[in-house]
């Protein structure tokens, strides 16, 4: 009688169109949120969900409505006190006030609030940073894969094909399905030899034998040479790559001149290439160093949020970065990175020592090293001996940068190794 | 009737066999009631996409829009965090009626929607004049099938953003979209698509023709004597767009008609929610508890029920920190089950108050109040003292002329009458909502539209209509006014929003 349907197993999913246009047309109040997000996190939380809000007022709908003011006269419910004619005072802040009323309220705390997935959160990240399409996916990627040999399979693309062993399986069809008949024609053959030294060919059991012979030759023809049952594909499986553990180092120079937007942009930085590091390494160490004159080892939340002021002395921190290398990450199995923000301010005779620091002490030791400086102006004396390195050393990169999306390119030479 | 029943098993968890035999009982009952009802299609659905269908405001099919993915990622955020439990049902005004249950449900919550919504709702549906008049149950689906396919197919050749600024535009205008007294058409799908193309060739002649500057130069004096235009005040606005607006393509007519077809169809219910959510829950109410008496429901299943009934139904008084006005569902039911009791067991003060009702059969009272109402009319006619007793019902007046709020009436004998028209005035739509209407288009000159608020009780427009003025201009391609006419009869021009299309 009733019509029950059932639809649990129906397309999920049916607002996410009405989702994707959301966020286009929010884009910007929640790349700003994520930007708020990125601020406040740490570098190893870059790979989760988040909350964002956004002003309530930006994505009203508006309609026309009434607002409180004229005249109103409201029924309430539950009466344990008044009589008709009873006087009270307004109540302040509209928070009775039933229908209208909004618009009174502070307009701050209104947030609408909302939760995006990790791959949202990501993609606007990335949308920042302007990384190129390939890369992306690479890095929204969780595992990685490498494809090994495993054996020989009977279906695959002809690119694959295994010529010995299709061939060899081919001769071996090609023995058994014809060894009835060549054990016949050999039998024949010396039958008829046999007879032909007492008859003639016009013996009628000549003819009959020949014509068995033709016959059975015939058969063994039939015999495909090669079938497509005898085919083997070299046969490939994707197996995760085997993972060890990494080491970054986040050298950052925070004398007076770093202030707190050069700091976001090197925050987002070093997180970028954490980020490109948990797809290679199951594990990976921080060691963050930061500088002025002298430098020391700090936790993350030193690093990026106090301030120093004070001349700029570079090799300090790779002096300090040598050492520490040397003490804890010498034995095999760390794979060293090295990353670098600064203002480019030195102390003008420090930036050979820098050089020669790197050259002779970081460089052997690490699989790459990357430099950013976050300046405007014109190119100080430590980016020209940088540039001596970069002559030498493929795995060291450098780039100044002004906005965000300069930053990517620090990085494109390390990917496109990773990426082939 | 009087044959031993068998008793329906009450577990938790519910089967496809169970719903099936607890759909039959009910609707034996509900018969015997002479209740009328579309026919009923019951749909399993999981809380995700419960969620969906809150996006799209329970449409089972609608065509995209930011806005549906705002709201679902409230609901979403709500939900996930506990903060909010989704409603059990929704159900849709169509033939056949539509009801969704969730499937975290337990049996005896499917039974109370199965109850109040495939056949409270879906009676009320088929039952009152306003759903009767405005809006076509069996056309609903395909019609919505034909816009989402229509805006999408815009989508394609228009480009995404086109039609998204369209939308908003009318979506800011959707609440002035109705007909309140005109009947439309009734629309099927087939009729709709062959029509439309009609429409759309039609359409774009007249405004031409209305347009016409080129044959000014007739003997008839310039001024004076120009025509007005509207004769007379519209109200429907996104209807005056469609049909008046002068550089809208086809296409942008016959989206700005499709929402306005979506508005009209929801009207009714905006004007009957008291009514129809009384309605459901006291049938739900009265079906369950027959069977109850006839020994087919379990005590367990009862206790269950009672439990979410009087959750649904429950008023908190005026100073309870959750108090968020009268609850719809508590002043409906209690005046459904009031109107029932006064037909079977009227008092003198009833007799004097509902004369015709008073030991009346009260199917019939209840079903002639079912078809001829609206929450307005409704409260004003059957809003009992008993009922503003029992809800303890008081009115203040908030005059913004006066320092201090005034208590106008209580549920007394002097007020009984005040209280009862104040609640009526709350659920009038026509007070609640600015009263609009397209004044006059400035034909011959610089094609301006104005509008005209006639203020009622002094009420101020809020704030947001300097952006709604702004999505009106867009429509309308030229500039638009705002013109209000105070209650002493003071005309002041309000806003002006220049038109700037591209």
């Amino acid at each position: 009688m009733v019509n029950v349907i059932d639809r649990r197993f129906d397309a999920k999913n049916r607002s996410a169109v009405n989702r994707q246009r959301f966020f286009r047309r929010y884009r910007d109040q929640i790349r700003r949120a994520v930007g708020d997000a990125i601020a406040g996190r740490s570098i190893t939380e870059i790979d989760n969900g988040e909350r964002i809000g956004i002003p309530a007022k930006d994505l009203a709908e508006p309609s026309f409505s009434l607002e409180r003011g004229g005249r109103w006269e409201t029924v309430y419910a539950g009466n344990d006190q008044f009589q008709a004619g009873d006087e009270l005072e307004r109540p302040t802040g509209g928070g009775r006030g039933g229908k209208g009323g909004a618009g009174q309220n502070g307009e701050g705390e209104d947030e609408f609030v909302f939760q995006i997935s990790r791959e949202e959160f990501l993609n606007v990240f990335f949308d920042d940073l302007a990384l190129p399409d390939l890369v992306r996916t690479q890095l929204e990627k969780i595992t990685e894969y490498r494809s090994v040999r495993a054996g020989f399979t009977s279906t695959g693309v002809p690119s694959n094909i295994n010529i010995v062993r299709s061939m060899r399986g081919a001769v071996g069809r090609r023995v058994a399905l014809s060894r009835k008949h060549r054990e016949r024609l050999r039998a024949a053959e010396a039958e008829l030899e046999e007879l032909l030294r007492t008859a003639d060919d016009s013996d009628p059991k000549v003819i009959e034998l020949r014509e068995e012979i033709e016959r059975l030759r015939a058969r063994i023809e039939a015999v495909p040479f090669i079938d497509s049952f005898d085919l083997r594909f070299n046969n490939r499986i994707r197996e995760p790559k085997p993972s060890s553990h990494a080491v970054m180092f986040c050298l950052m120079d925070v004398s007076g001149s770093m202030d707190e937007e050069k700091k976001t942009i090197a925050k987002r930085f070093f997180m970028l290439l954490y980020l490109f590091l948990t797809r290679t390494y199951e594990q990976i160490e921080l060691v963050f160093i930061r500088h002025h004159t002298i430098a020391r080892e700090v936790t993350e939340e030193e690093f990026f949020h106090s301030r120093e002021s004070g001349g700029t002395v570079v090799s300090s921190a790779l002096e300090l970065m040598a050492q520490i290398l040397r003490e804890r990450y010498s034995g095999g199995g760390w794979n060293v990175y090295g990353a670098q923000a600064s203002d480019g301010d030195n102390w003008e005779n420090d930036s050979p020592i820098c050089r020669n620091l790197i050259v002779d002490a970081v460089m052997p030791m690490v699989q790459y090293f990357a430099y950013i400086e976050i300046t405007p102006g014109e190119p100080q004396n430590l980016w020209r001996e940088y540039l001596k390195i970069k002559q030498i050393h493929p795995h060291f990169a450098m780039q100044r940068i002004e906005t965000l999306s300069d930053i990517y390119p620090v990085f494109r030479e390390l990917f496109k190794k990773k990426l082939i | 009737m009087s044959a031993v029943r068998t008793r329906l098993p009450a577990p938790s968890e519910w089967s496809f066999e169970l719903i099936d035999r607890y759909n039959v009982e009910i609707g034996r009952v509900a018969a015997g009631y002479g209740l009328d009802w579309y026919p009923i299609q019951v749909e399993i659905i999981t809380s995700e996409q419960m969620m969906d269908a809150y996006a799209s405001v329970g449409m089972p099919v609608h065509y995209h829009h930011w806005s549906f993915g705002k709201h679902f990622l409230a609901t979403e955020r709500g939900y996930r965090r506990g903060q909010m439990g989704l409603a059990y049902e929704i159900v849709i005004n169509s033939s056949p009626c539509i009801a969704y249950l969730m499937e975290e449900n337990t049996m005896t919550m499917q039974a109370l929607v199965i109850a109040h919504a495939a056949y409270g709702h879906n009676s009320f549906f088929k039952g009152n004049y306003l759903f009767r008049t405005w809006t076509s149950a069996d056309s609903i689906v395909d019609y919505m099938i034909f816009a989402r396919n229509y805006i999408a197919e815009c989508e394609e050749r228009h480009g995404e953003e086109a039609v998204e600024l369209l939308l908003d535009s009318c979506h800011a205008l959707m609440n002035l979209g109705v007909d309140r007294y005109k009947r439309p058409p009734r629309l099927s799908l087939q009729k709709e698509q062959a029509r439309q193309r009609e429409r759309e060739e039609y359409l774009q002649s007249q405004v031409n023709d209305l347009w016409r500057t080129l044959p000014a130069k007739d003997a008839r004096p310039e001024k004076g004597d120009a025509r007005r235009f509207p004769p007379e005040p519209q109200e429907n606005l996104l209807y005056f767009v469609e049909k008046n607006a002068p550089l809208l393509e086809p296409w942008q007519r016959e989206i700005v008609r499709i929402v306005r077809k979506v508005a009209q169809y929801f009207y009714p219910q905006r004007q009957t929610q008291v009514m129809n959510e009384g309605w459901a829950c006291f049938w739900h109410y009265t079906l369950l508890n027959t069977l109850y008496d006839e020994g087919v429901l379990e005590d367990q299943f009862m206790l269950e029920f009672l439990q979410s009934h009087t959750n649904v139904v429950f008023q908190p008084p005026y100073n309870a920190p959750y108090y968020n006005g009268i609850n719809p569902y508590a002043l409906g039911f209690t005046m459904w089950r009031d109107l029932r009791r006064v037909c079977e067991q009227p008092t003198a003060e009833d007799r004097e108050w509902f004369p015709e009702l008073a030991g009346s059969d009260w199917r019939q009272s209840l079903d002639f109040s079912m078809r001829n109402f609206k929450d307005e009319s409704f409260i004003a006619q059957y809003l009992s003292p008993k009922v503003m007793r029992d809800l303890k019902l008081f009115a203040v007046l908030d005059d913004d002329r006066n320092a201090r709020l005034r208590v106008s009436a209580i549920h007394d004998e002097a007020g009984y009458r005040e209280i009862r028209h104040a609640l009526s005035e709350h659920y009038n739509l026509g007070s609640r909502e600015p009263n609009l209407q397209v004044q006059e288009v400035e034909v011959r000159g610089d094609r301006s539209l104005t509008l005209r608020l006639n203020e009622h009780q002094r009420r101020p427009l809020s704030n947001s209509a300097a952006e709604v003025m702004k999505h009106l201009a867009r429509l309308w391609g030229f500039t638009v006014r705002l013109e209000t006419l105070h209650e002493d009869g003071r005309m002041e021009m309000t806003q002006e929003c220049r038109g700037s299309r591209h």
